[in-house]
């Protein structure tokens, strides 16, 4: 272990921490948007979209997001439509994201039963009132553990961002090796950049966990 | 000159060669799936155990192996291993040896799950009423375990094809290595082919992996 090489190339790696962060970030709460959206339509049951938002969900859960990047980053451009590296990578996050939250979100929905929806509508609310005071705050907390293990797996999918000529960490640790032959030095901190960055999102996601799992202790 | 791009696909043995390239991600998953419903299925039954040191062990194995993206831990054995402990491993028995540990620690996970949601009354109850050990095992636990296990199984099996392709990524000639090679080989001749060819294997992965969301989703709600 060359400690002097490891403390040299830190802001490398703190550089890149912070891209794969901010384009998780943004890619995450684009995937929240477009999950409640798809919902949305769902629960509505728009036609039309309600077809669309069923062919989106499953292309999306059923191609890689490496695949998707390709075709986003090296395909379009030959059809014209040039996107930026980030673009491609919070676009493709969002393509993948999206429909895994919207399944989180279905779930939560779904464990809301149907005899509260009819007793609210009796009771002559209206159906946006029920899905705002009545659907919502139930499906969400049931929804909340689907949504952050989404979470974590949407960051750890940020990994392959590399192949669309963005440095994040995978870039560091790849050049790192490929120009000084530092293998262990680089991958040991490719491994703590990505412990740090998802070990305190998966504590908290399950100490959440347990916390709401006190909501459901009255049914 | 869009239209064109699909030329390549047709171009000589181009399209066995693509579908060749599919095969090889399949291979590694196929394999990786076995080892690791067979494993998991061991490490889910270690992670009942009420050991201490094993809970601790498992429970560290499974943490660090999920927080881990999968590319990370494919760098980790097919770069880490060879420098640091000279074993050479070809890329597509590293990521054989990556998929499994990954596919053991999520199975592992199903099944502890699966066997701790069986309450325990059914062990004693199944035991008052005189069957043997075995025989609580055979006809009580290990149907009602498999109604339980089958559908998750079945998802990891599509998320396992999904995360293969990040093998291309270390230098296994699958599907994309495949698809890179072919687009460069004809850039002159057929400059447009990226958008037909990456095209291509995003419905070849929808294809492969579709029906058994499917068949999953139809387990998930037939009545058992």
């Amino acid at each position: 272990m060359d400690t002097e090489f490891i403390v040299k190339y830190i802001p490398l790696y703190v550089e890149a921490t912070k891209l794969t962060l901010g384009i998780g970030l943004v890619g995450i709460v684009l995937s929240v948007v477009a999950g409640l959206l798809i919902v949305w339509i769902q629960y509505f049951r728009l036609p039309v979209f309600k077809q669309l938002a069923a062919v989106y969900i499953e292309l999306s859960r059923n191609t890689p997001l490496l695949v998707q990047l390709f075709f986003l980053y090296f395909g379009l451009p030959k059809a014209g439509i040039r996107i930026s590296s980030q673009g491609c990578a919070m676009i493709g996050l969002c393509f993948l994201g999206g429909s895994y939250m919207a399944e989180a979100f279905r779930s939560g929905i779904e464990s809301v039963e149907r005899g509260q929806e009819e007793s609210a509508l009796a009771l002559g609310l209206k159906k946006s009132q029920v899905v705002r005071y009545i659907i919502l705050p139930q499906a969400i907390s049931v929804s909340v553990p689907a949504l952050c293990a989404n979470m974590i797996f949407l960051l750890k999918e940020t990994s392959v961002f590399s192949v669309v000529a963005l440095a994040d960490l995978m870039y560091v640790a790849k050049d790192l090796i490929g120009l000084y032959y530092k293998t262990d030095e680089a991958l040991l901190m490719l491994v703590i950049a990505y412990l740090m960055i998802l070990l305190p999102i998966s504590v908290l996601a399950a100490a959440l966990e347990r916390r709401l799992r006190y909501a459901g202790f009255g049914n | 000159m869009q239209d064109l791009g699909i030329r390549v696909l047709f171009l000589g043995n181009n399209l066995q060669r693509l579908l060749g390239g599919l095969w090889i991600t399949l291979r590694i998953s196929l394999i990786a799936v076995a080892c690791s419903i067979v494993l998991g299925i061991l490490l889910g039954m270690l992670m009942t155990v009420r050991n201490p040191v094993i809970k601790a062990l498992t429970k560290l194995y499974l943490e660090f192996i999920r927080i881990m993206p999968q590319l990370v831990l494919l760098f980790l054995v097919f770069f880490g291993l060879t420098r640091s402990f000279g074993i050479n491993l070809s890329g597509e028995t590293s990521a054989v040896i990556v998929f499994t540990l990954w596919g053991t620690a999520e199975m592992g996970d199903l099944v502890r799950g699966a066997l701790i949601s069986i309450p325990k009354h059914q062990y004693e109850s199944g035991a008052a009423i005189g069957l043997t050990r075995w025989q609580v095992y055979h006809y009580i636990m290990i149907p009602q375990i498999l109604t339980r296990l089958v559908p998750p199984a079945i998802n990891l099996t599509t998320r396992m094809i999904k995360t293969t392709s990040l093998v291309s990524l270390i230098g296994v000639v699958e599907v994309l290595k495949v698809a890179q090679q072919m687009i460069e080989a004809n850039r002159y001749t057929v400059p447009d082919s990226a958008l037909w060819i990456y095209g291509t294997i995003f419905f070849l992965y929808f294809l492969v992996c579709w029906p058994i969301s499917l068949a999953a989703k139809k387990l998930e709600k037939r009545a058992w």
